[in-house]
């Protein structure tokens, strides 16, 4: 991170993700997580510099440019606003634009939110009501990764139950999360192996739900990153790396099933952070896996297993809780999925890691964390690195 | 694994801080139960253009032809044609007519269509190679039972009557296989 | 703070609907043009970020289709704000200031046409409260016309000069839109849109698109003889509530302006995305602007209006007036939201 200023997460804060929060407001949603994390970095919302916000398309509220009507709710008034879209990754991305507003110098604390209201609309009918002379997905979002995720099994030979055991452990996870919007105490192997079928190889119980939610991180320059540690006592999360890629949806070459564009961003989110071995130099991921399979597809994708061998990974309990590689502690997007706020959820479990606020699906000992978000034909990718030590 | 308790306190509020003045609901509001959704008919109208290249490929398929956009640098065939090559970010240097017969890179089987113009399920979704073009479209595949079809087969497209041809991708009802050797699938991963 | 210029900037000629053309039609021959103009290629560019709005092209993920007009492979930096593209000039911004890029892409683009603009932009507002009732964008405005006459701060007959003024400059403006005007006693003749408003106080709706380069340093001057300079940039918002807020002034410019040094030297022109005649008599008093720089010499919104295109063209056509000397400082806004609740200031300087 040459020449850029140091940025840390302060706080975090995140809503109770639930398919229907009837309970709140859409700016409701947003204040709950917002004054979360406001909270946790002993910080109010006077000593925001500046606001940055992202979600998914605004179909699925019915409110354009939202940004706009949250000004006031968000204690964005008077000050710098922005609103990113980048389709799924977007959560993170918009953690990514939130750190460069403190590494460029413009601010000293931001506050940064994502979120989703699903519940608005009908989530389906949001992400791809037919457009005219475009071919109609009559398979819907899963019928779109189905088929690279087949390619995947027929390139790695690997069993067919590694989705399974990925939905199964991620499940099991999300009981230990509190905010978790799914919590199944009764999922087994079997309950999910006999959950319907919807997109060969992914059973219902393999895909991830429609949920209301928001994350809200407060990020802050070195100084004031120290001070908010030293009033709650909480260690800042200190980001050692922020990147971002992107790739035509059609490119001849294109590899669907481990894309270049995400191979890059780790390449350089590792470069930055002075990681050269990430499967050995990495204590905990969160990665975005709405369909189980793409545990395996991303370990190798992001380097930590070689190509082919990602699901010896999952099958070996690596990626479990007491594993060597644990990966999505908080049940990941298979457990809440609000689109919007899926990317900067996998951002803020990972900071919740390296400062120790997990709970009770905290690794013990988290130093270093990767938070990966992506999105469209799998082609928009944002990471980043977050440590417990100041680099 | 104990009941989990979602309505449990996570976080306690501290001491709120922020500048906003309190806010005072006056007593005697009613008491109904609070309002917890409102619902807001919306509807708004659209007239969409498939832009000039879009345009070309809709009239071949009125032909029960399929074209591509070719890229100026590589000569790879780009299909739906969008009229600019998206590797190169430069206009298609032309289109040409590729098919009609296709090659599955990938498929799945579909048990919960989407949208009124899914077939009945479960049905099998594919993304298949036209012939001379680089990367694939979108297709459903009837006439052979589903435990059959596999990746590098070979299909034609199946195509509504000719009085029922309009502008549009619905005038190809389904792809079905057509009796030529499969391809090897690994020639076909930067083609799907 | 890194020295950062606009080194190149390309418009479309901006029409009431472009039919022939979809979005990635209309706007890879404006990216290409900003690269042809300093013989630039995408593998010269770090970071590209663009502004677009999903329901303005009445699509989800709409965005996603104009990175082909970029040429995005090997993959590349991107990101996209869904607003108007001085905002995603911001990110960019960012991105080179914190040292993660020396140079960025950056372009917004817009086809309205395919909806009925004014009712869109009713999506815009309060869910809840504002939204049901369905006040088009122009009635919106017109509340804050209102407000203005009624406070004296300005007349029907001095928004027609706005009107005339802005049309008639934009004859010299060869991606204008409307150009030319009636006389103002015509204008007022004509009968009112959404009193006080009138057809000739409301901008034109349009299809177009803009592409900007960006380069630091060195960079700059290697790509331009007379780099516009970015030597102030900031942009606030204000509440949302039009009952919470006096409509007819604009405190998020005046913040701005102020963070952004507006008033550190002469201002010689200004380029303000102010859609409504009304509203430019505000941002010209929030801006501080004297009776010695020329407003618009572009015509400004009143003359072609690319939603999320506007804002980053106002960016465009201060720089391309320091580039070529007419200038040597200048002030471009852009606006967000109804009755200017969002605001952008840019202060450019040429060297030389």
């Amino acid at each position: 991170m040459s020449g850029a200023n140091r940025v840390a997460v302060v706080g975090i804060g995140q809503t109770k993700h639930a398919a229907i929060r009837g309970d709140v407001s859409l700016p409701g949603l947003l204040r709950e997580a917002a004054q979360r994390a406001l909270d946790d970095a002993h910080l109010t919302m006077d000593d925001i510099d500046a606001v940055i916000v992202g979600k998914a398309p605004d179909f699925f509220e019915g409110v354009m440019m939202p940004e706009c009507y949250l000004a006031e709710a968000i204690g964005a008034v008077g000050k710098p606003l922005l609103r990113v879209h980048t389709a799924g990754s977007v959560g993170g991305s918009t953690a990514n634009v939130a750190a460069s507003h403190i590494e460029a110098g413009v601010a000293e604390r931001v506050l940064t939110i994502a979120w989703e209201m699903q519940s608005c609309s009908e989530a389906m009918w949001a992400l791809s009501f037919q457009i005219p002379f475009q071919q109609q997905l009559v398979a819907g979002a899963g019928g779109y990764f189905a088929p690279f995720i087949r390619e995947y099994m027929r390139r790695t030979n690997a069993p067919d139950d590694i989705g399974i055991l990925v939905a199964l452990k991620d499940r099991l996870n999300a009981l230990k999360n509190p905010y978790a919007h799914l919590h199944e105490p009764d999922i087994t192997y079997d309950s999910v192996k006999e959950s319907f079928m919807l997109w060969e190889p992914i059973r219902y119980s393999e895909t991830c739900p429609s949920s209301d939610g928001a994350i809200a991180m407060v990020l802050a320059s070195e100084s004031a990153a120290e001070a908010s540690a030293a009033s709650s006592g909480v260690p800042p999360a200190w980001v050692l790396g922020t990147s971002m890629r992107s790739e035509p949806a059609m490119a001849a070459g294109r590899n669907q099933v481990s894309p270049q564009a995400g191979k890059d961003c780790a390449a350089d989110v590792f470069r930055q952070a002075g990681i050269t071995n990430p499967r050995a130099e990495i204590d905990v991921v969160e990665m975005y896996v709405p369909f189980s399979w793409y545990e395996p597809m991303w370990l190798e994708n992001l380097g930590f297993a070689e190509e082919g061998e990602g699901w010896k990974l999952t099958e070996a309990g690596v990626t479990h809780m007491d594993g060597d590689l644990p990966v999505n502690c908080s049940g990941g997007v298979l457990s809440t999925n609000p689109i919007g706020a899926s990317g900067m959820l996998r951002f803020g479990e990972a900071a919740m890691q390296v400062r120790g606020q997990a709970g009770a699906h905290q690794i013990d000992g988290a130093k270093k964390a990767l938070g990966h978000a992506y999105g469209g034909a799998a082609q928009f990718f944002a990471m980043w690195v977050v440590g417990a030590d100041k680099p | 694994m104990p009941p989990y308790d979602n309505d449990r306190v996570v976080v306690e509020l501290t001491n709120p801080g922020w500048s906003q003045p309190e806010i005072h609901i006056p007593a005697g509001g009613g008491d109904g139960e609070p309002v917890q959704r409102i619902r807001v008919p919306a509807a708004l109208r659209y007239r969409y253009n498939p832009g000039t290249a879009p345009t070309e490929f809709l009239l071949a398929l009125a032909n029960k032809k399929l074209v591509g956009g070719v890229c100026p640098e590589t000569g790879d065939v780009y299909v739906p044609p969008r009229g600019v090559s998206p590797v190169v970010g430069r206009p298609t240097s032309g289109t040409v007519e590729i098919g009609p017969n296709g090659t599955v890179t990938t498929f799945c089987v579909v048990h919960i269509g989407f949208g009124v113009n899914a077939p009945p399920t479960p049905f099998v979704s594919a993304l298949i190679l036209p012939d001379g073009a680089a990367v694939s479209l979108y297709g459903t595949i009837l006439e052979i039972p589903i435990e059959q079809v596999r990746t590098g087969m070979r299909l034609e497209p199946v195509w509504v009557d000719d009085d029922e041809l309009t502008t549009s991708f619905e005038n190809i009802k389904y792809w079905r296989p057509l009796d030529e050797p499969d391809v090897d699938p690994d020639l076909l991963k930067g083609h799907m | 703070m890194r020295d950062v210029a606009i080194v190149s900037v390309s418009q479309s000629t901006h029409q009431r609907s472009l039919d022939h053309l979809n979005e990635v039609e209309m706007i890879q021959p404006v990216i290409q043009g900003a690269f042809e103009q300093i013989d630039a290629t995408i593998r010269d560019i770090d970071f590209v970020c663009s502004g677009s709005s999903d329901y303005l092209a009445g699509q989800a993920f709409s965005f996603v289709m104009s990175l082909d007009a970029v040429g995005a492979w090997p993959p590349m930096a991107e990101s996209h704000v869904e607003m108007d593209g001085a905002w995603a000039l911001y990110e960019a911004w960012l991105k080179i200031q914190s040292g993660h890029a020396d140079t960025a892409l950056v372009f917004a683009y817009s086809k309205a046409s395919p909806g009925d603009l004014p009712r869109v932009l009713s999506r815009q507002l309060d869910p809840y409260y504002y939204g049901p009732l369905w006040p088009d964008s122009v009635a919106i405005a017109g509340l804050q016309a209102r407000a203005m006459i009624d406070a004296g701060l300005t007349s029907e007959a001095a928004m027609a000069e706005i009107a005339h003024r802005n049309r008639t400059v934009a004859l010299d403006n060869p991606h204008a839109q409307v150009k030319g005007s009636a006389s103002i006693e015509e204008l007022l003749a004509q009968p009112y849109l959404s009193d006080p408003l009138r057809v000739h106080d409301c901008p034109p709706i349009s299809d177009g698109g803009v592409a900007v380069i960006l380069a630091a340093g060195d960079k700059a001057h290697q790509w331009s003889k007379r780099p516009a300079w970015i030597r102030g940039l900031d942009h606030r918002v204000d509440s949302h509530n039009f009952g919470a807020r006096d409509l007819t002034t604009s405190p998020s410019i005046s913040i701005a302006a102020d963070k952004a040094g507006v008033a550190h030297g002469k201002v010689d022109i200004a380029e303000l995305c102010t859609p409504f005649t009304h509203q430019e008599t505000i941002a010209v008093k929030a801006l501080g602007l004297g009776d010695d720089c020329v407003v618009n010499p572009s015509g400004g919104p009143l003359a072609a209006n690319p939603m999320m295109a506007a804002g980053l063209i106002r960016l465009g056509e201060v720089a391309n007036r320091i580039m070529d000397g007419t200038a040597d400082r200048g002030v471009a806004h852009a606006t967000s939201g109804h009755c200017l609740q969002q605001n952008l200031i840019a202060v450019l300087e040429g060297e030389g």
